[in-house]
């Protein structure tokens, strides 16, 4: 019978797998927020009662999306190894795996957007034409700047909805905490290492998702007591 | 100043303007009235540039701005402030911050815009309430700041669309007179698009009454009180058959209307007098049309010459309709 891993052990093993899935989290949000708003945006002026109405390109852009959403992610992980090498210049680990997890999060963003934005009220955005503000203008300053709340919100949804995600970056090398619960843990028979990373992951969701929160009420001018 | 000529609109075949024509003068107010669905909303969208017309013109100092593209559409935007229906403000931004909106969109810079926003707080009476967002507002501050965003650009001309639908009596009257002001101190011209008499009698100096999607009556609100037949004056006078009385104890019984402070003031008992008859007001009541009294009575007379009595009110100024009770052979 071997003796459980000892604590310190435990916790430099969460520590380093705890960098890594930031790693990997944090600069795919980035990227799928930067890509994953204009997509919503563009989804939003081409949808019916939209600045821009188009029905040809909004389908098009619609279907792309959907499908992107419908995509398994551990599939989508094996799918783009050749696209990961050239942009990365490698296929295996925590660096690789940013790419797919972009690639899964933009129409997922992209749509979150689009729900949002299509939220704010008809009369604020026609109060907004009538002043003869630009297209332009009126996404920056009306639509998203009206949402902001939500789209922060939807940033907290998008990170976690990505942590869940990156449990699968062991495939190809990644690491990260969801790897080192299924392979120390599951795979090796380490209980310590298994309930460790559980009760982790869920201090860690908890933490970010009240950040999240936080920062959206912050940014909220809406039922505000004093001024 | 702004000219609607002969728009028709429809929708899915229905058609929601008729071809309305309309004129509306520099520096006066006209009230659109009429029931719902005869196409106010369309008109006044229209007019916000929000809704392409099918055919005729709106012009703006003589140019027609219905074919417009781009950036000219939008520098024409900026010629007609409007006041939409309902909630319009940013609720994330300050009430300062969505009056500034419009400059923004000018390109005005920073420190003009800061000065214009004062100016406009202190025109709608809020400069208190320039750091509060939306919701610290009320229905009425709201709108008073809608106003003011929609007069930031220094548009020449001012659109309402029910600017008074979602309040209360006290705080419409709030509204208006801001509306009012905006023409007085500003010199814009208002086009106040409304089911709402009270805002026809409280500041417009014209009217137009729309019925399914064509004008039916346009003129100026105290030439059009004066004709009994009309629309307007029967919904903004005083009704007169509120006490029905015994039109048998009359030699006569006449309708008149009397406008303005002499008028109402004075003509009666001099009428009275000058031709020794007996005159008492037996229906109907007195109004004030922005600020002209108005008065529409129902006269009971009694006395041989009670027909020239009527005939001098008439000459006098007083529109008097005698359709109640004729000329007996008696007196005649």
């Amino acid at each position: 019978m071997r003796s459980a891993t000892p604590w310190s052990d435990v916790l430099s093993f969460l520590l380093e797998a705890t960098g890594e899935t930031l790693y990997m989290v944090g600069v795919s949000t980035v990227i799928a927020t930067a890509l994953g708003i204009p997509v919503g945006v563009w989804l939003q002026l081409t949808a019916k009662g939209g600045l821009r109405p188009n029905v040809a390109v909004h389908r098009v852009l619609s279907f792309i999306t959907d499908l992107g959403r419908s995509m398994p992610f551990i599939v989508l992980l094996v799918a783009l190894t050749s696209v990961t090498r050239l942009i990365v210049g490698g296929s295996i680990g925590s660096t690789a795996v940013i790419v797919p997890l972009a690639v899964g999060a933009i129409p997922f963003v992209g749509r979150l957007v689009q729900n949002i934005l299509s939220e704010v009220h008809v009369t604020v955005v026609e109060a907004a034409i009538t002043t003869g503000a630009s297209t332009l203008r009126i996404v920056r300053s009306v639509l998203i700047r009206e949402s902001l709340p939500a789209l922060i919100n939807a940033i907290g949804v998008t990170v976690i909805a990505l942590i869940g995600y990156s449990a699968m970056a062991g495939v190809i090398g990644g690491g990260g905490l969801g790897d080192l619960a299924i392979r120390e843990g599951y795979q090796r028979f380490n209980d310590r290492i298994l309930w460790s990373t559980v009760a982790w992951l869920a201090v860690l969701t908890t933490v970010i998702q009240l950040g999240f929160t936080r920062a959206a009420r912050a940014s909220d001018r809406r039922r505000h007591a004093s001024v | 100043m702004i000219t609607v000529e002969n728009l028709t609109k429809s929708f899915q075949g229905v058609n929601a303007l008729n071809g309305v024509t309309l004129d509306v003068e520099a520096g006066t107010v006209l009230g659109v009235v009429g029931p719902s669905g005869a196409g106010k909303s369309t008109l006044a969208r229209c007019v916000a540039l929000l809704e392409r017309p099918d055919s005729g013109a709106i012009r703006v100092d003589g140019t027609d701005i219905t074919s417009l593209d781009g950036s000219a559409l939008r520098a024409a935007r900026r010629q007609i402030g409007v006041v939409p229906q309902g909630d319009s403000l940013l609720r994330q931004r300050t009430a300062a911050g969505n009056i500034a909106l419009p400059l923004e969109s000018a390109g005005v810079p920073g420190p003009q815009r800061r000065t214009r926003v004062g100016e406009l707080l202190d025109l709608v009476g809020l400069t208190d309430k320039a750091g509060a967002y939306p919701d610290q507002l009320s229905g009425g501050q709201r709108q008073r700041i809608a106003v003011a965003r929609a007069l930031a650009a220094n548009p020449s001309v001012l659109l309402a669309d029910e600017p008074t639908s979602a309040l209360d009596p006290e705080t419409t009257g709030s509204v208006l007179t801001v509306l009012d002001r905006a023409r007085a101190e500003l010199g814009v011209t208002v086009l106040v698009v409304t089911h709402d008499m009270g805002v026809v009698r409280k500041i417009c100096d014209d009217v137009a009454v729309l019925e399914q999607g064509r004008v039916v009556e346009h003129g100026k609100v105290l030439d059009l009180v004066n004709d009994a037949a009309s629309r307007t004056s029967s919904a903004l006078l005083p009704a007169v058959d509120l006490n029905p009385i015994n039109e048998s104890s009359y030699d006569r019984v006449a309708d008149v209307v009397l406008v303005g402070f002499a008028a109402v003031g004075a003509l009666l008992p001099e009428a009275a007098h000058r031709f020794g008859v007996e005159l008492n007001i037996v229906g109907g009541g007195l109004t004030r049309l922005g600020e002209t009294p108005v008065a529409r009575f129902r006269l009971g007379l009694n006395g041989e010459r009670s027909d020239s009595a009527l005939e001098w009110i008439g000459e006098a100024g007083g529109a008097v309709q005698r359709s109640l009770k004729g000329p007996q052979g008696v007196a005649a």
